[in-house]
């Protein structure tokens, strides 16, 4: 046994599995709650409403005078009420169903979902030494000097793994519309398939530009140089005040208008929601199901959407990079970060994702929906000529004003 | 990687490969299939072909996925999983894997394991990437990343298909797209047909 489980590197074992329970447990879990909530809120402003804002702690229930309503904010505990409604509501499986895959289909949304995010960089790195002082004043010993990089897995192939796992998240929407052996579900798999099969192409296509100007596939290492050199999509310090970077910032804009749109097929979110779509087809994909079952397939779409921002953001948006950063002295140097600016990174990570979900709710609740065959027709015919179209300019124009 | 793993996703390509044979249903055989797929990629993975192992996913798990939708449009699950079974077929295979075993058999007898050390296999990164920061200067970013010890596979894979192979791939591309006309032709007269 003893060489089987040889060259196993403790150390980085244990670092990474803190780093998974961090990211999926402590972010993405109550970013998604938090999200719903958020949608709620956003849309009941929108449509002037007031939105769920009743939702306090109980303790009327216990025979005190008033419920606690945490910040003065009503409705902040929505989501945990949400999530115990979702677990005592009754688990009602239909008797025609084909239930391995019936059980099989919301795991395979929602695990493929949160396994995405193992590539992105959620900050620059952690310098733990810095703790040294603190833990041998109680009598701990120390940190190795060497800084925890803020990255699950540092692969050289970050965004193509993302989209490699996530196209198998297509596998749990039509299992669900196949193994419900209902109508309306039916339908919406077999859309939610041919939709997120003809945007792949597009958002696949849609980046290359940008792995092209960076000649780099690693997600650490984008950042990184986003971070000395302006964002892609904001070049002002750096490298970025160069005339082959803002010559290039035509064709990274259009890169990025295809890639949300692509992101927004992806996820199957509105205007694109053409596999739940209520007006036609009752629920979609998930009409047959019920309680948590319906509840991890709301989870996946959410975190799916969480990641995609994430994944925007480092492409586009520097990541955890802070604006004008190594002008103002909050710039990133390899094993010279201190820790706390490791943290200030993590956190201006987390908000520029959420600025980006709340562009997604923006989007939702302000767009029709598109009907299938213009969803089609956008897909093959304008996106994905442009996304080719985009490569070709961004090569002609790394040609002619080459950069460095 | 720790050889366990490597046992763990070998017994996965293998077991999901014998599902997608011994499977009744057809649906239950495609899905084995992406999952053996999946289990191929963790192997590709493991031999620091990052770049391989990640399009072994995307590439095959969505053409399964096309495979998923011939199964749910055209075929006939319930008269699927009550065929019969057809002895030639089995018969057949049988005598074709009893070959292949006999041939992989002759093969690995043939080759001495015991001259090879697999300890000498690591790879001299930095040697390397001063070869090729030397003859080709006009490929920095190869030969940076192979300097600090970084194997750039999709950058070498790229090189080798671009440069060695590059007309190989023009004709493949030519190949691709006649199969895509094609496909277009014949989706379009059908429907003249049915008018």
């Amino acid at each position: 046994m003893g060489h089987l489980l040889a060259n196993i590197d403790l150390t980085f074992l244990i670092a990474s599995v803190v780093k998974i329970v961090f990211l999926t447990f402590l972010v993405i879990l109550p970013m998604v709650a938090y999200s719903v909530y958020a949608e709620r809120r956003f849309s009941a402003v929108i449509q002037d409403r007031v939105g769920p804002n009743r939702t306090g702690i109980p303790l009327t229930l216990f025979g005190f005078k008033k419920d606690i309503q945490i910040l003065g904010i009503g409705g902040l505990t929505q989501p945990m009420a949400d999530g115990i409604k979702f677990l005592l509501k009754e688990d009602f499986t239909p008797k025609s169903v084909n239930a391995f895959y019936y059980w099989l289909a919301p795991c395979l949304t929602m695990v493929p979902a949160l396994m995405t995010c193992v590539v992105l960089p959620f900050g620059s790195e952690l310098r733990l030494s810095d703790l040294n002082g603190l833990l041998s004043w109680v009598g701990l010993p120390g940190f190795s000097a060497v800084p925890v990089p803020s990255v699950i897995a540092d692969l050289s192939v970050g965004p193509l793994y993302t989209f490699a796992i996530a196209s198998l998240g297509v596998y749990g929407i039509v299992i669900a519309g196949w193994a419900s052996n209902s109508k309306y579900p039916f339908l919406g798999g077999v859309r939610a398939s041919a939709q997120m099969i003809s945007y792949e192409l597009s958002l696949g296509l849609s980046i290359i530009p940008v792995l092209m100007v960076f000649g780099e596939l690693n997600l650490a290492k984008m950042s990184i140089y986003q971070d000395a050199n302006g964002w892609l999509l904001l070049p002002l310090w750096g490298e970025g005040l160069s005339w082959a970077r803002w010559a290039l910032w035509i064709p990274m804009g259009l890169s990025f208008c295809i890639f949300v749109v692509a992101m927004f097929a992806e996820t199957n979110r509105l205007p694109f929601d053409m596999a739940e779509c209520e007006t036609e087809l009752v629920a979609g994909y998930h009409t047959e199901y019920s309680s948590m079952k319906f509840a991890l397939f709301f989870l996946g779409e959410y975190a799916a959407m969480i990641i995609g921002s994430g994944l925007a953001v480092t492409l586009f948006l520097g990541g955890w990079s802070i604006p004008f950063g190594p002008l103002i002295g909050l710039g990133y140097s390899a094993g010279d970060t201190p820790l706390w600016l490791g943290l200030l990174h993590i956190g201006v990570f987390l908000v520029k994702i959420v600025a980006f979900i709340l562009f997604f709710i923006l989007i939702r609740w302000t767009l029709p929906r598109f009907r299938f065959d213009q969803l089609m027709k956008l897909g093959w015919m304008v996106m994905f000529e442009l996304a080719l179209f985009n490569v070709l300019l961004t090569a002609l124009l790394m040609w002619l004003i080459p950069l460095k | 990687m720790p050889a366990l793993l490597f046992y763990l996703f070998a017994l996965i390509t293998l077991g999901f490969g014998l599902m997608v044979v011994l499977a009744r249903n057809p649906v239950t055989s495609a899905l084995s299939l992406a999952m053996s797929f999946v289990g191929l990629a963790a192997l590709f993975i493991s031999l620091d072909a990052f770049f391989i192992g990640t399009i072994q996913i995307l590439v095959y798990a969505g053409a399964v996925m096309v495979l998923f939708l011939f199964i749910i449009m055209l075929l006939d699950i319930k008269a699927e999983s009550d065929r019969k079974t057809n002895v030639a077929a089995i018969v057949g295979a049988i005598v074709l894997g009893a070959v292949l075993a006999v041939q992989i058999a002759t093969v690995s007898a043939a080759h001495h394991q015991s001259d090879l050390s697999v300890n000498d296999a690591a790879l001299n990164l930095v040697a390397a990437g001063n070869q090729m920061a030397a003859t080709k200067t006009d490929l920095p970013t190869i030969s940076k990343d192979l300097k600090v010890g970084i194997l750039p596979d999709t950058k070498l894979m790229g090189l080798a298909l671009f440069q060695q192979y590059g007309f190989h791939l023009q004709v493949m591309g030519l190949l691709l797209m006649v199969g895509t006309v094609g496909v277009v032709v014949l989706s379009k007269r059908d429907k003249e047909v049915a008018r």
